[in-house]
């Protein structure tokens, strides 16, 4: 590792790489062509092609956002990006089969082991393309299709067809016409009637290259009565010039079904993840989105579900975490579109050594909607003077029966606290990492165990240094 | 006449100031091991102030005098390193951790004091028998620490943790306020286990814990300064005739 490398990593224990070996690397840049190379190299229908073309328009046509923070997005230097980078010739079946150096990397990432402990598939994603796929044959049995979504667009185009892009349209903001223009790996996930998928499958994203950008699409279909719960984590390298993550991310719960969608999302500090996620749910069914944001350099996303049918409730706890340099803006936004739909939004953020975080978040409730309810906690912690949290809520409330409350508390840690604390033992840092995991505490608890813990180890090495 | 035991704690001409306002003004007081000192005093007087700066409160500043524990001058010690040392402090009003498990609390808390992390079974064997001796049920193990606690239980979780931790020096900060008959019992049985082997400044209002902690000394403040010591007869003096008769300003 260079020098360099080592001042930018600080503290950031996934910011190792490996060398770049690439079997087909596009140049830097993009244009219309290269979404069609794209195309083209995937063998891919017409029809899709001709999704990313328009898409590719609409992106070039789309204003950047002008809210947020936009002297980070106005700073993206799309002609400085890679589009696309394969790493290895095919999707292995055995991690056997993978090469090394991409093998040892997931091993650091503990994802073979997690998997042959806790999990029921496993997506492993190494710059545009998944290296790794499985899934446990008992689920393949039950008819539980999870691929990786250029496999799933190849096996079941019908399906990708019929849904892609019906959740979220290429033209709903510029990142999700970017994603819609570039897509490439991300996950296909069916689940069919009736059935209940008890171990979670994950998918692991994980970019090496400079200057890459990664562009996950996936899909979750969950048949009426099914549950699943997939879990997705990522990881960077440190590098001093930016990458770019915009990932797109539909679901779709049909009427009785349940998805839980977990994120732990811990990019390197040069990473700008700029991710579209939006869940539909039709009568009866559920969607939790847990969504924890500790790592990049500027966040943006708000998990966002619309609650079609009657009956249907959504669940978005997340957390930011915001260190030097960083910018979580994030949130959640439902829409009660149908009666007796109902909501419970937690949001936590923390803010440290001038980091900021935002919470974004937007509840509507439409006219003919009656008997809706919705609670959403937002709490801002914020450990130093130069630190800063920002709340933008927006509620659309159409409806004079619904049922809503709205909590909101920023605070600080207390000297109280941090002497009670120490006089049990704990180091200054140590009681500070105590007090903010606790703090999440109400997210960590909504996560697989071994989740929790590995994010719980994370946040006490964040408090390592953090005091002045 | 027993023999002199080591000497636990040594306060020395001690003045504190709290934001630039003068609370302890020439404090005197040695502390030997198996000793239990009672300090009693009107509100404001400064006697949890004294607890506070032993223990290393930031908040207070001492202006002169020193503090020795185990004769070692204490201002070399950071708060978290004399709670490694074997100093413990009951607080009047613990603070809420919240999210953070009781559980998981004391067993990271033995572990930074005992400088090792205590063996799992080991470790919950003795804490199912100091739960118990307090009457404790297991539910408090997933209660948040000191989160929606009553006064009662915030006294007991204290107590918990000082036997578990088995200090050397055991600072009581009004531990007996706002306990039932019972509740006082428990937490005075709590007390005289420790008490020992190891020294115990007990600071109070109430003579009744003294009924069933019977102390070597009792020292009465008043503004700032210790102005009387006696046995445990003098707590039942100032129960009775309260403090004016020793107030040299009143």
């Amino acid at each position: 590792m260079t020098d360099e490398a080592q001042d930018v990593i600080g503290d950031y224990r996934y910011g190792f790489h490996d060398p770049e070996n690439s079997t087909i690397r596009f140049d830097q840049g993009l244009s219309e062509q290269v979404v069609r190379d794209i195309s083209e190299l995937k063998n891919e229908p017409q029809w899709m092609t001709d999704i990313r073309v328009k898409a590719y328009r609409h992106f070039v046509e789309r204003v950047m956002p002008e809210w947020g923070n936009c002297d980070l997005l106005n700073m993206i230097d799309f002609e400085s990006i890679t589009y696309f980078l394969r790493s290895s010739n095919k999707t292995e079946k055995s991690w056997d089969d993978v090469p090394d150096d991409i093998k040892n990397t997931f091993n650091r990432l503990g994802i073979p082991e997690a998997e042959q402990k806790w999990l029921g598939g496993v997506t492993a994603q190494y710059e545009s393309e998944a290296v790794y796929h499985s899934i446990r044959e008992d689920l393949e049995e039950q008819g539980v299709i999870f691929l990786d979504m250029d496999s799933g667009l190849k096996q079941f185009p019908e399906i990708i067809k019929k849904y892609f892009g019906t959740v979220i349209p290429y033209s709903d903001n510029k990142f999700s016409a970017l994603n819609t223009a570039v897509w490439s790996g991300g996950s296909f996930l069916y689940i069919p009637k009736g059935i209940s998928v008890e171990m979670p499958v994950q998918a692991y994203f994980r970019i090496n290259a400079k200057n890459m950008g990664q562009f996950e699409r996936t899909l979750i279909i969950a048949d009426e009565g099914s549950s699943v719960h997939y879990v997705e984590g990522c990881t960077a390298p440190s590098y001093s010039t930016d990458s770019l993550h915009s990932a797109v991310v539909e679901l779709i719960a049909m009427e009785g079904a349940k998805i839980r969608y977990s994120t732990v999302q811990n990019w390197s500090s040069n990473v700008y993840n700029l991710v579209t996620k939006r869940a539909v749910a039709h009568k009866n069914a559920t969607i939790e989105w847990v969504d924890g944001n500790i790592g990049s350099k500027l966040t943006m996303k708000y998990p966002s579900v619309l609650l079609k049918g009657e009956g249907a409730h959504a669940e978005v706890i997340s957390v930011a975490y915001a260190g030097e340099g960083q910018h979580q803006d994030t949130g959640a936004k439902v829409h009660h579109l149908a009666s007796n739909t109902t909501s419970n939004i937690i949001s936590k953020s923390i803010s440290k050594k001038g980091g900021r975080s935002s919470y974004r978040g937007l509840l509507q409730v439409t006219p003919k909607s009656s008997g809706c309810r919705s609670k959403i906690v937002c709490d801002a912690l914020i450990l130093d003077e130069n630190s800063r949290s920002d709340t933008y809520p927006t509620m659309e409330i159409g409806n004079s029966t619904a049922d809503l409350e709205h909590e909101a508390s920023v605070s600080k840690v207390s000297s109280d606290q941090l002497f009670y604390l120490m006089s049990r033992g704990f180091t200054e840092e140590a009681a500070m990492g105590l007090i903010v995991n606790g703090f999440f505490e109400p997210f960590t608890r909504e996560l697989p165990m071994e989740y929790a813990l590995e994010l719980n180890k994370l946040l006490e090495l964040e408090m390592e240094g953090s005091i002045g | 006449m027993r023999e002199v035991a080591e000497e636990i704690l040594r306060i020395e001409n001690l003045h504190v100031s709290v934001e630039g306002t003068a609370i302890l003004k020439g404090v005197n007081l040695t502390i030997h091991r198996g000793e239990i000192h009672v300090i009693m005093g009107r509100n404001g007087a400064g006697k949890s102030t004294l607890a506070n700066v032993v223990m290393g409160h930031p908040a207070y500043v001492i202006t002169e005098g020193s503090i020795f524990y185990k004769g070692q001058p204490l201002e070399e010690l950071a708060v978290f390193e004399r709670a490694r040392a074997g100093m413990f402090l009951s607080f009047q009003y613990p603070a809420v951790i919240p999210g953070v498990q009781v559980g998981t609390f004391l067993k990271k808390s033995v572990t930074s004091v005992r400088d090792e992390a205590p063996k799992g079974r080991a470790f919950r064997k003795e804490l199912t028998a100091a739960m118990e001796q307090l009457s404790m049920d297991k539910s408090f193990l997933s209660r948040y620490v000191n989160d929606g606690f009553s006064g009662g239980e915030k006294k007991r979780l204290e107590i918990l943790q000082m036997l578990l931790l088995k200090p050397h020096l055991a600072l009581l900060d009004e531990t007996d306020s706002g306990l039932d008959i019972d509740a006082l019992r428990i937490v005075a049985k709590g007390i005289n286990e420790v008490a020992v082997d190891s020294a115990c400044l007990i600071i109070t209002h109430y003579q009744r814990l003294l009924d069933l902690v019977k102390p070597d000394y009792v020292h009465a403040m008043i503004n700032g300064a210790i102005v009387q010591t006696g046995g445990p007869e003098l707590a039942l003096k100032l129960e009775d005739r309260g403090y004016d008769w020793l107030d040299v300003t009143a």
